[in-house]
């Protein structure tokens, strides 16, 4: 087993829900495939979603919801089996 | 020949260095945001000072060169990969027909600009080859790049020569930036406390910071209560409809100031409280979303001395890259 960092690939505002009222696109502990979307980053008034990359577990998420970020910033962390 | 777009990262565009003269008549002189490292960018592949470039916002695109030819890349600092090995910035390089360029995650400032000798040879329309996205013309069709889109390059372009912008002509990026405005035409419309938020506080860009305009947050700006004059909106930050300069300062409900930038509207009912000077609206250009920002109010003669310093660096940056 081995960790790996999901990264912001933009600067912007992280939101773990695909709007206000939704459930959030994901829970920590749960299994993710790599063309699933994480989260969502708003910039320029777009949000766009960031994909998870691999397949795995999705441990912990690294910023907190409506938190800014950085591109390049680690904003999650997956188990890869 | 061309180059063909793989990807084509958040909102890349082709720019040059504006639209001039139609303003008047509400189209926006577009072009390069900042035409400082845009026109460094044209000079360290011996194009044409206003040959067409890319300006990628945020997050770079991936792209397949057809032909041979001389790339450079500079302001906001995404450093380029060539087939995946890292090139350096404000350096101009050769790419071979086949080369994939790719760039690293931002690190510092907000657009990067890609030159390519020959130049992006897109229609010129109305005397410029760049995007105005929101009246969907100039650039590549209109729009933004996307996906498969075969960019073409123009015939003239020049031999490599190897250049390279010194240390001392990039551009900073300062933790705090510090922007000139001058005041006017509707500060008076401010109350004292207002005017003096404006200048105290220490402002945050928020994600809304597009080639229309940069909105901030930090404090909240009062404006004067008074009977709204006739045509006027009813909130006290309106005003009967006047012409918004670029750069011009707005503060919508007395909330969020915005700074209009090269993409804006030409008029409109909110009270101007000032305009950012031009020598300071590439520095606007370079900002990220969350930096910080403080307003410091200039005269009109140190605001001609800023544009004449900006000059001076300008002719000192030809000399530089001159042949």
């Amino acid at each position: 087993m081995s960790r790996q960092q999901i990264l912001s690939p933009l600067p912007g505002t992280f939101y773990r829900r695909p709007n206000p009222t939704s459930e959030p696109y994901v829970t920590e502990g749960d299994p993710v495939t790599a063309d699933q979307t994480i989260c969502l980053i708003e910039i320029m008034k777009q949000f766009n979603e960031v994909k998870a990359g691999v397949n795995g577990k999705l441990v912990e998420f690294l910023v907190a919801n409506e938190d800014a970020v950085m591109a390049g910033q680690p904003i999650a962390i997956v188990e890869i089996e | 020949m061309a180059i063909k777009v793989i990807k084509p990262g958040l909102a890349t565009s082709i720019q040059d260095r504006g639209r001039w003269g139609y303003y008047h008549v509400g189209i926006p002189p577009s072009g390069a945001m900042d035409q400082y490292s845009f026109l460094a960018a044209n000079l360290l592949v011996g194009n044409d000072e206003n040959a067409a470039v890319l300006e990628c916002t945020y997050l770079g695109p991936e792209l397949e060169f057809q032909q041979n030819a001389v790339v450079a890349v500079t302001g906001a600092e995404m450093s380029p990969r060539l087939n995946g090995q890292e090139m350096p910035l404000w350096t101009s390089f050769e790419v071979r027909a086949g080369d994939r360029l790719s760039f690293d995650f931002l690190k510092r400032g907000a657009r990067t600009y890609v030159a390519v000798s020959g130049g992006i040879d897109v229609p010129i329309i109305l005397g410029s080859r760049s995007l105005y996205g929101l009246g969907a013309f100039g650039g590549f069709e209109g729009r933004n790049l996307q996906e498969g889109d075969l960019l073409p390059i123009g015939a003239n372009g020049s031999a490599f020569v190897e250049r390279s912008v010194p240390q001392d002509l990039r551009i900073a990026f300062p933790e705090l930036i510090e922007i000139r405005v001058m005041m006017g035409l509707y500060d008076y419309l401010l109350t004292e406390e207002g005017l003096k938020n404006f200048f105290e506080t220490t402002w945050t860009l928020t994600p809304v910071a597009d080639r229309i305009g940069f909105r901030y947050k930090g404090s909240e700006l009062r404006f004067i209560k008074r009977k709204q004059p006739f045509g006027a909106g009813s909130d006290p930050s309106n005003i009967v409809d006047a012409a918004y300069p670029i750069g011009s300062i707005q503060v919508p409900g007395g909330l969020e100031p915005i700074i209009l930038h090269r993409d804006a509207v030409s008029g409109g009912g909110y009270a101007m409280i000032g305009t950012v000077i031009s020598a300071d609206m590439d520095a606007v250009a370079q900002t990220q979303p969350n930096s910080k920002t403080r307003f410091i109010a200039v005269d009109l003669d140190q605001a001609l001395a800023a544009r004449q310093e900006r000059n001076q660096r300008i002719a000192r940056l030809r000399e530089a890259l001159a042949a």
